[in-house]
């Protein structure tokens, strides 16, 4: 019978199918780790004196609590927040004592848990990965089943490296035509959200397809992927292709030699059967994208950028909303005030999402009064872009240029927005409060967020190229 | 865990879509290392004002909440991050169950895994609850039955297994050590 990629993938890992009774017992084949959801499953194999079952299919690094200057990373100055402290200092402890490979605060691999994983090769086509973190999805990319999960589970995959599940739905989400100058992926997916809304793929897992995803980067895949999530999906997964394997070919930790040649093989099987059916579907013309940006206070709530906020009577939810944004149904979203800008996240902190930044940004400066932090996704895309010169870029603009982690993206180890204040971010959320009490949030692309840090308002990225 | 067979409270109501985990329980309080205590910051930025004092609007911090088990709101509640710290801190704070029209994946299965039930109900059930906070609510997880007291009856869905662990108190590690025979012949058998 003809199969989806998930199905191909999930079959490969059911130790123990479902039954009415019963999840599946489905093995993982890798488990990231990071600070701030590990601890408790730790603790919970330290009262039963149970072992990390598979250290080897095991990593993990450091990236939610951590500080971003630099004289905290590598210099002698403390983290500010005690608790994060001593988080940071647990994992060091958990990962030495069960044998766990981990990239401390001053490792040259150390980063995002969703950006160094594909950077190194570990994540690979028909894998299962998991992480105690919503933004696994992002994995999905490479045509791995990538999900986010508790820390309750996380203490399942240590003591077994299994987890019990129920199979999801399948939803195929079509995407044809190009994309137009300006568009990105951030675009794409946000476009996507509106459409199927916040909840629209709860219990599903998508398969991105068609000619405008086969046409792009892996960087762009897993921006797409990434944000999942956001529409309910705990995995979204995309068939390995040519791209996928030019990327993976040069990483460290990707397979080498014949098997290397093994494994392409196996992940050419890797995609939806003709006849392959799916639970849902939707179709999406991506030639009549636009920009995207949000205006409330979930990924859902997006307009095109040269478009206005909503207007809704009668939506008590609604109006909660707009009140906490500060805005009104009907005013145009460009021109609206911008006082922080932050490129960076799991979703748009990768080496492209940081060239196309800079195109933008490049012999311009950053409006006077708004601040521009730009935190890359690992230490690697770091060191890659102080060589390929976007740093200095960066910095002649007048933007902080700071160390990778996840950082104001969730406000975590102290780089926040002020109450109040409007930030037009590269993140995955626009949640009330979610980069820093009373921050008011709009998620836009790399490329619209730089041309609105030169603006000093909400700027059309198509003006600067 | 403790066996968990019925709840029966007067319910709280939230009347709001789309509630995230950050509400639930903000980034800046997941520094902690342990489980415990998190009810303090439940749905912290809601319930307290900017100087610290309770917010008298919010529901949690009025008279008739109080020793109140059963949490009712609008759809898609628990969206957003994966974070096992928004049930813990549900628990810790005295809820046993939470009734929307839709709740989130992730967030599901981490309450199943806590004692907390997530109980989805048809939009006309979701309808009266939202519009009537206060009211006694019993939930029967023995024949997944949630009655009104207008004396209506609905049935809610609740995946198997975590039910039978919830009402004999099992832990379902417990379950899956004992396919670990099972996993090390997958992990012999498999050819890559």
């Amino acid at each position: 019978m003809a199969a989806t990629l998930f199905d191909k993938v999930w079959t490969a890992h059911e130790v123990v199918p479902e039954t009415a009774d019963t999840p599946a017992v489905l093995y993982i084949d890798l488990h990231l780790i990071h600070e701030v959801t590990s601890p408790q499953a730790f603790s919970v194999l330290r009262s039963q004196n149970l072992p990390v079952r598979r250290p080897d299919r095991t990593l993990a690094t450091m990236d939610h609590s951590t500080p971003t200057l630099t004289e905290q990373v590598f210099g002698n100055v403390p983290i500010k927040v005690d608790a994060a402290a001593k988080q940071v200092r647990q994992l060091e402890i958990n990962a030495a004592e069960f044998g766990i490979e981990l990239f401390d605060m001053k490792d040259g691999r150390r980063g995002i848990v969703h950006v160094i994983s594909p950077e190194l090769g570990c994540t690979q086509p028909g894998m299962t990965i998991v992480c105690g973190d919503s933004h696994t999805s992002t994995h999905g990319a490479f045509g791995a089943l990538a999900f986010g999960m508790g820390s309750t589970e996380v203490g399942h995959v240590f003591a077994t490296q299994c987890l019990l599940q129920r199979k999801p739905k399948t939803f195929a989400i079509n995407v044809e035509g190009a994309l137009r100058p300006g568009v990105t992926a951030k675009d794409l997916i946000l476009a996507i959200i509106g459409k199927i809304g916040v909840s629209g793929g709860t219990g599903y897992v998508f398969e991105y397809r068609g000619s405008t995803i086969r046409g792009l980067s892996m960087d762009e895949r897993m921006t797409i992927c990434n944000m999942s999530i956001e529409a309910g999906a705990r995995a979204g997964m995309i068939a390995p292709d040519d791209i996928t394997f030019e990327y993976l070919e040069s990483k460290p930790r990707a397979p080498k030699g014949a098997d290397w040649d093994t494994a392409v093989a196996r992940w050419r099987t890797l995609v939806s059967d003709p006849g392959a059916v799916f639970d849902a579907s939707v179709d999406i013309d991506a030639t009549a994208l636009e920009p995207m940006i949000t205006y409330g206070t979930n990924p859902g709530m997006v307009v095109p950028l040269s478009g206005a906020v909503p207007q809704k009577s009668g939506d008590a939810v609604y109006d909660k909303a707009l009140a906490y944004m500060g805005f009104h149904g009907g005013e145009a979203m460009l021109g609206k005030p911008v006082d922080v800008v932050f490129i960076g996240s799991c979703t748009n902190g990768r080496l492209e999402d940081l060239q196309a930044a800079a195109r933008v940004l490049k012999g311009r400066k950053v409006a006077a009064g708004v601040r521009l932090l730009i935190v890359p996704g690992s230490q690697q895309i770091k060191h890659d872009a102080e060589t390929l010169g976007l740093a200095q870029i960066f910095k002649d603009a007048g933007a902080d240029w700071r160390e990778s982690g996840c950082s104001m993206c969730l406000g975590m180890n102290g780089d926040t927005v002020a109450p109040g204040q409007y930030s037009i971010s590269t993140s995955n959320r626009n949640f009330e409060g979610r980069q820093g009490v009373g921050a008011r949030t709009l998620l836009v692309s790399p490329m619209t967020a730089a041309a609105s840090a030169v603006r000093g308002k909400i700027a059309d990225p198509r003006e600067y190229l | 865990m403790q066996p968990l067979q019925r709840v029966r409270s007067k319910s709280v109501v939230i009347d709001s879509t789309n509630v995230d985990t950050d509400q639930i329980i903000p980034a800046r309080f997941l520094t902690t290392t342990t489980k415990e205590g998190l009810g303090q910051q439940l749905f912290c930025d809601w319930r307290y004002l900017p100087d610290g004092k309770p917010n008298p609007d919010f529901i949690l911090n009025k008279p008739e909440a109080a020793g109140c088990q059963i949490l009712v709101a609008g759809r898609n509640f628990g969206c957003g991050s994966s974070r096992e710290h928004a049930p813990w801190a549900l628990v810790d704070y005295g809820f046993r169950a939470v009734i929307s029209t839709e709740i989130a994946d992730i967030f599901k299965s981490n309450a199943l895994k806590n004692g907390l039930l997530p109980i989805t109900v048809d939009e006309s059930t979701a309808q009266w609850l939202l519009t009537h906070p206060g009211a006694d609510i019993d939930i029967d997880l023995t024949s997944t039955r949630l009655t009104l007291p207008t004396g209506v009856a609905v049935t809610f869905p609740i995946e198997a297994f975590a039910r039978h662990c919830l009402l004999n108190g099992i832990d379902e590690l417990g379950y899956l050590r004992s396919k670990l025979d099972t996993i090390e012949r997958y992990e012999a058998a498999r050819p890559w």
